[in-house]
């Protein structure tokens, strides 16, 4: 066996393996791993409630569209709804920079080597943005389809997006982020006639078989732009009586509060 | 990738728990990883072969307890067990299901060592 880390101790071979103090204390736990954050999670989405904010999380691959997707739907909304951005990346701020040119206030959040966003980080980011007046606030997350599923960052929705140019498999390759999105964007549609092996059917096949009836909608932002049913889709969740969003929090947030 | 964190809070935890417990050192440490969890027990075992140097834990097993994937139909009231990339009743084949089991990321148990026992024990270790 492994004799570094005990990485092959399985629950059959466990009782083989002798306790090496006898006397010891077993302490039974049964505690989420990333308690922590969730915990600071939990403050965040508190905090958004009570300025009655609308938060989404925007997750996908990188080059997906995310930035491209906000600055689009900033320019659709941004005279009916105050709107404020924290971008998550490795390196760089130009992220923020491309949100700030609309005259959208954007904190950006370099995360080094981290693969994701967690709730600290969030929450470090909100000392540099005051929420007082704002309708919505998008995190756009690290571009990775794996690490930023497993942590809350205290969003109310998240959102994943799925370009053309990726496989149309991707919601089966990760079903751990696709499950935990309550709306799926297939971006770039635009390059949908020119791009022959992305079926937006066999995507969709594979969204419905994550169960959850998680809907998914089409964008568009450069050749031929189409919006519509993302904004439709966002209107009807910024209609919703802030009140309701204290208890529907995000399926991922669910998950983590039920302990599941 | 997200491993090392997951280890950080891990070892944080199992500090926490030791030193509440009077206990310098940790024998053995079991977690429960679930398919569906986004978190891959193999990069686990060796992010925390680097993250418990130091620490109390620095010569703790790690035991990975995996998990299957098991959803319940809010339909039809039936449990299947089922692979992580198709969630859909195994019954009535609906698509309103809730994931009961395979989602942990969860510290289950802690082994400490018993405290009169160190000297001992770290000069055999």
């Amino acid at each position: 066996m492994c004799g570094t880390c005990g990485c092959n101790i399985t629950p059959g071979n466990a009782h083989l393996i002798p306790p090496r103090g006898e006397a010891g204390t077993v302490v039974e736990v049964l505690q989420d791993l990333l308690a922590g954050n969730d915990r600071m999670a939990l403050h965040n989405r508190e905090h958004f409630d009570a300025h009655g904010v609308l938060v989404i999380n925007l997750m996908s691959s990188p080059g997906a569209g995310k930035t491209s997707l906000l600055e689009a739907t900033i320019v659709a909304l941004r005279d009916r709804y105050r709107i404020a951005v924290i971008e998550g990346d490795l390196e760089t701020d130009n992220d923020a920079a491309r949100i700030r040119a609309h005259g959208i206030p954007a904190v950006q959040i370099t995360t080094g080597t981290a693969c994701h966003l967690d709730a600290h980080l969030v929450h470090g980011a909100l000392h540099q943005l005051p929420l007082t007046g704002l309708d919505l606030l998008f995190i756009e997350n690290v571009g990775n389809l794996v690490c930023p599923a497993s942590f809350d960052l205290g969003q109310h929705l998240n959102v994943t997006l799925l370009s053309v140019t990726e496989g149309d498999d991707k919601p089966a390759k990760y079903p751990v982020i696709f499950r935990a999105s309550d709306l799926v964007v297939l971006s770039k549609t635009d390059l949908l006639d020119v791009l022959d092996d992305f079926d937006p059917a066999r995507a969709a096949a594979a969204l419905r078989a994550l169960g959850g009836g998680t809907p998914m909608v089409r964008t568009a932002v450069r050749r031929a732009p189409a919006l519509g049913s993302w904004l439709d889709w966002l209107e009807q969740e910024l209609a919703r009586p802030r009140a309701v969003l204290r208890s529907s929090s995000s399926r991922l947030a669910a998950a983590a509060a039920s302990g599941a | 990738m997200h491993e090392l964190s997951i280890c950080q809070a891990l070892l944080s935890q199992v500090t926490d728990i030791a030193s509440g417990h009077g206990a310098s050192l940790v024998e053995r440490i079991i977690i429960e990883i679930g398919p569906l969890s986004g978190v891959e027990p193999t990069l686990v075992a060796q992010a925390f072969a680097f993250a418990r140097a130091g620490s109390c834990a620095a010569e703790a097993i790690l035991s990975i307890e995996t998990t299957a994937v098991t959803i319940r139909c809010m339909g039809c009231g039936a449990q299947s067990v089922t692979t992580p990339s198709r969630l859909l009743c195994g019954v009535c084949g609906g698509y309103r299901t809730q994931i009961t089991a395979g989602d942990e990321l969860r510290l289950r148990r802690v082994e400490l060592r018993a405290p009169e026992l160190q000297p001992a024990a770290s000069a055999t270790a």
